[in-house]
This record gives C-alpha cells, sequence and structure tokens, in this order.
C-alpha cells in the first residue's frame, strides 16, 4: 500500500460519501397493513377447490393430487353422489373429506398442474397464522369457495395456457 | 442571590435539554440508520414516529429488573449511577451562547466559568470508566469483565492523545484552558479548526473511542461479548447505561463545537451584536451553536453506520503508535511556529 492509502482516510471518506448517498435514494420499504406489495401473477400462496358456474364442486376425488404432492400434504376420503345432490357435485364421485396440511404444503403448484378436472388452483391468498399445528390442517370449509363469493384464478389459468 | 436563581433555572434547564437530545438521539440513530440503509426506520408511534423515545422509554421502565445474585448488589446499582452523573457532569464548563441580559445585568451562559474548564471536561470523562468498569466488574460474569477491560483500557489509552491535541489548542488560543477563553478567541470565522486541522482529528477520533461509538465500540461488540460491560443489567439501569452513552455523544459534540468550530460564534454576530438586542442576539448564538452540536451528532451516527468495528489490537496501535506520536509532533510544530513566525 502507499502511504496514502495506509493513512485509510481517504478510503473512510469514500466509504462516507457513499452511504450519504443513500441518505436521499427512495426507501424500498413498504408501511405494510397500509401498503401492501402487489403479488406477482403467478403467485403460489393457499389452496382453492373450485366450483363450477351452477356452483357445483368440480372435485371427483380421483386422488391425482395426492398423487403428485411431493410433500404428501393432501388426503382425501371419496363419497359416491347420492340421488337429490346433482346440485351439489358436478360428478358422481365426490370428495368427503379434502384436507391439506398447509405446514407440509410447499406450494409447488403440483396439484394444480395434476387436477384434470380444474378443481384446484393456488391464489395469491395467504395462510393465516394459527396458534397450534392442528389447525393448519385445512378441510373443505376452508378450501372450498363460497358459492356467493367466487375467488379469482385467472391469472394463474394463463400460465398454463402459455 | 439571583445569580443563584439564574444559575439553577441554567442547570435545571441544561438537564432537561441533555435528557431529552439524549431521548431524540435514539431515535435520531435508528432513523439515520434506517435512511442510510434505505429503510424508513420508526413510524409507528405519533406521526413520523416522533413519540417513539417516550415509548422506549416506558418500556425500559416497565421491564422486569434482575440483580445477579452473584453480583455485588451495591456496585451493580452504583455503576449506572455514575456513568450517568460523570455524564451530566461534563456540561457545566460549556458556554451555551452569548451573555443574555436579564433586568439590567448580564449573566454568562456557563454553568461555571472555571479557568481550568478544558481539564475539568477531560477529569471528569476520565472518572466516566469507573462507571463502567464497576458495572462491569460487580456483575461477575466475564462478557461484562471483558467490555469493562476492554473499555477502561480504550478509554485511558485514547485520553492521552485527545489530551494532547487539546495543549495546541490551548497554545494558539492565548494559553488559556477556560472554554469562554479558547471560544472567545475563535470570533467570525476565525475557527481553530483551520489552524490546527490535524488536532481537530486526532480529537474526535478520540472523541469517538472516548464514547465507546463505532468504530470503536469494542467494550460492546455485539458480536463477540453478547452486550459488553452491561451485559447483566435490564430495565432503567441498562436504560441510563445506553442514556449516559447518549448523553456522552452530545457532551462530545459540544465540546469539538467549542475547541474546533467557534462554539457559539459565526461570522455576522460582531455585526448582530449592534443592530439587534443583547437577548435576540444570545439566542441566535445559543441556535447556532446547537445547529454544529447537531451536525456533529449526525457525523457520530454517520461513521457509525459507515465504517466497521476495529479488531483490538488495531485499536491499541492506533492510540499508542499513531495518534499519541502524532499529537506530539503537533504540538511540537505549533510551539515551534507560535516561537519563531508569530512574535
Amino acid at each position: 500500500m502507499t502511504w496514502i492509502e495506509r493513512l485509510y482516510l481517504p478510503a473512510i471518506f469514500q466509504g462516507l460519501s457513499i452511504t450519504i448517498k443513500h441518505l436521499f435514494k427512495k426507501k424500498v420499504s413498504l408501511r405494510y397493513p397500509e401498503v401492501k406489495r402487489a403479488f406477482a401473477a403467478v403467485y403460489r400462496g393457499m389452496h382453492v377447490l373450485k366450483r363450477d358456474e351452477q356452483g357445483r364442486e368440480n372435485c371427483t376425488a380421483c386422488g391425482l393430487c395426492a398423487v403428485a404432492c411431493p410433500a404428501e400434504a393432501i388426503t382425501m376420503v371419496a363419497a359416491e353422489r347420492k340421488k337429490g345432490e346433482e346440485n351439489l357435485y358436478r360428478e358422481e364421485k365426490y370428495a368427503a373429506i379434502y384436507e391439506i396440511n398447509m405446514l407440509r404444503c410447499i406450494f409447488c403448484g403440483l396439484c394444480e398442474e395434476a387436477c384434470p378436472k380444474d378443481a384446484i388452483y393456488l391464489t395469491d391468498r395467504l395462510v393465516p397464522s394459527e396458534y397450534s399445528r392442528g389447525k393448519f390442517v385445512f378441510g373443505k370449509d376452508m378450501l372450498v369457495e363460497a358459492v356467493d363469493q367466487r375467488i379469482d384464478i385467472s391469472k394463474r389459468k394463463k400460465v398454463y395456457e402459455i | 442571590m439571583t445569580i443563584f436563581i439564574f444559575k439553577a433555572v441554567l442547570i435545571f434547564i441544561i438537564f432537561l435539554i441533555s435528557l431529552g437530545i439524549a431521548a431524540y438521539s435514539t431515535y435520531a440513530e435508528r432513523k439515520v440508520a434506517a435512511f442510510l440503509q434505505d429503510r424508513i426506520g420508526p413510524d409507528r408511534a405519533g406521526p413520523f414516529g416522533l413519540l417513539q423515545p417516550l415509548a422506549d422509554g416506558v418500556k425500559m421502565f416497565l421491564k422486569e429488573e434482575i440483580i445477579p445474585t452473584v453480583s455485588d448488589k451495591w456496585l451493580f446499582i452504583l455503576g449506572p449511577c455514575l456513568f450517568m452523573v460523570t455524564a451530566l457532569m461534563t456540561s457545566a464548563v460549556i458556554p451555551w451562547g452569548m451573555p443574555l441580559e436579564i433586568g439590567g445585568k448580564i449573566y454568562k451562559l456557563q454553568v461555571a466559568d472555571l479557568n481550568i474548564g478544558i481539564l475539568y471536561i477531560l477529569g471528569v470523562v476520565s472518572l466516566g470508566v469507573y462507571g463502567i468498569m464497576i458495572g462491569g466488574w460487580s456483575s461477575n460474569n466475564k462478557f461484562a469483565l471483558l467490555g469493562a477491560i476492554r473499555a477502561s483500557s480504550q478509554m485511558i489509552s485514547y485520553e492521552l492523545a485527545m489530551g494532547m491535541s487539546v495543549i495546541a489548542i490551548i497554545l494558539i488560543s492565548n494559553g488559556s484552558l477556560s472554554l469562554t477563553a479558547i471560544v472567545e478567541s475563535q470570533k467570525g470565522l476565525n475557527w481553530n479548526v483551520f489552524y490546527q486541522p490535524v488536532a481537530f482529528l486526532i480529537f474526535i477520533i478520540c472523541a469517538f473511542a472516548e464514547c465507546n461509538r463505532t468504530p470503536f465500540d469494542l467494550p460492546e461488540s455485539e458480536s463477540e461479548l453478547i452486550g459488553g460491560y452491561h451485559t447483566e443489567y435490564s430495565s432503567m439501569k441498562l436504560g441510563l447505561y445506553l442514556f449516559a452513552e447518549y448523553i456522552n455523544m452530545f457532551i462530545s459534540s459540544a465540546v469539538i463545537s467549542c475547541l474546533f468550530f467557534g462554539g457559539y460564534n459565526f461570522p455576522g454576530l460582531d455585526y448582530l451584536n449592534t443592530v439587534l438586542p443583547v437577548n435576540l442576539v444570545s439566542l441566535i448564538s445559543i441556535g447556532i451553536l446547537f445547529v454544529k452540536i447537531f451536525f456533529f451528532i449526525f457525523f457520530f451516527m454517520w461513521i457509525r453506520w459507515t465504517i466497521p468495528r476495529f479488531r483490538y489490537d488495531q485499536l491499541m496501535r492506533l492510540g499508542w503508535q499513531i495518534l499519541m506520536p502524532l499529537s506530539i509532533i503537533n504540538v511540537l510544530v505549533t510551539g515551534a511556529v507560535l516561537t519563531f513566525f508569530n512574535k
């Protein structure tokens, strides 16, 4: 090192000038609850089980999603559709129990790729926090969309069209 | 009698200002840190987070107070008290502004115009080591003891170079040790920093070391010593230590302003003295001093978020092998110039 470098003062002033420039830069932080960062179009968050246009559940409990799931987070019990339930389930077979363990799930999206019935999609919703592990096993009450509150999955659908 | 009332009021005001500035330094530190790192910083408590120091203080008071059973209880309590007292005591000799005129009498804005003002500051600051040392030692914790040993050896080492750099200042300000005289000798833009840049550099480096600030914050280097000398402290006793460090920072900024940047002097002060009433000029001069102080507090923070921490042997090498000889040479050169060229 030359003696000027050994003084370290020029290096210190250089450092100071770099940090002072940051004082006037645009801040990257967001004031979270008031301002939320936009999700990417392909964001993979909490799952939804879709219904068709007439409000019938798409899922036929074929089990392909459970097989495709690398984290083995999905379990289901199939049941046969009874007479008079045609307005509830689209096909003769349906999932009586459909559970996803949100702590096991890695949000890879392989379940929606495997699904032949357009029944399961990942959405841009976040899995809410809970106090006990048991509450993270989401059943149909949490996953199936309400008839009057449909969940928009058009962004995710586009991913597969490309 | 009125002089006593004036001094009592002045002491009270300076006490409040010291505490207030120390409290808002914690807020400013976090804001400056955030801004230098492209973040926003605390902004939840009140507008722009301005009530944050209040929230922090309340938190400190409400925390559980733990005194380790193996510690020496009385010394453990004495440590932070001593550190706080010495931190507050240093402000006594600082001239805060031009004299005020109340009821036809002239009052100096200084608690005590000691003729050894700067010596008093150096003396009280070195007493502060006892607060750290007693606190660290009485904790009966090896990390606290290591931090305390580091702090005391560092402060003693850097005091020497600091004192030597002050000698050069005393030489050029007509040999007076009084802070008022030193400030008065820097009328207008006749600031010491232009005549003694080397002394300024040595002094500010030593001030960083004395205040245990980065790059010399080895006494409380979190990554090695948990919290350093205040590892075992909790609740408001920890608060006192942290608070006293910010008061130290405020006082050393004030001392730097007085010694090197003309204290309350600014170009045009003499002109204002002739056109404006005395008290208004006095208030303006106080404002000027505080602008300088705030700049140096900001500078302390600016340095903290720029330069990483020294290694301990580097710290000692810098203190003894570089700053110490440099300050002695500075004194010699100043003395020689004053003797042979100035007469």
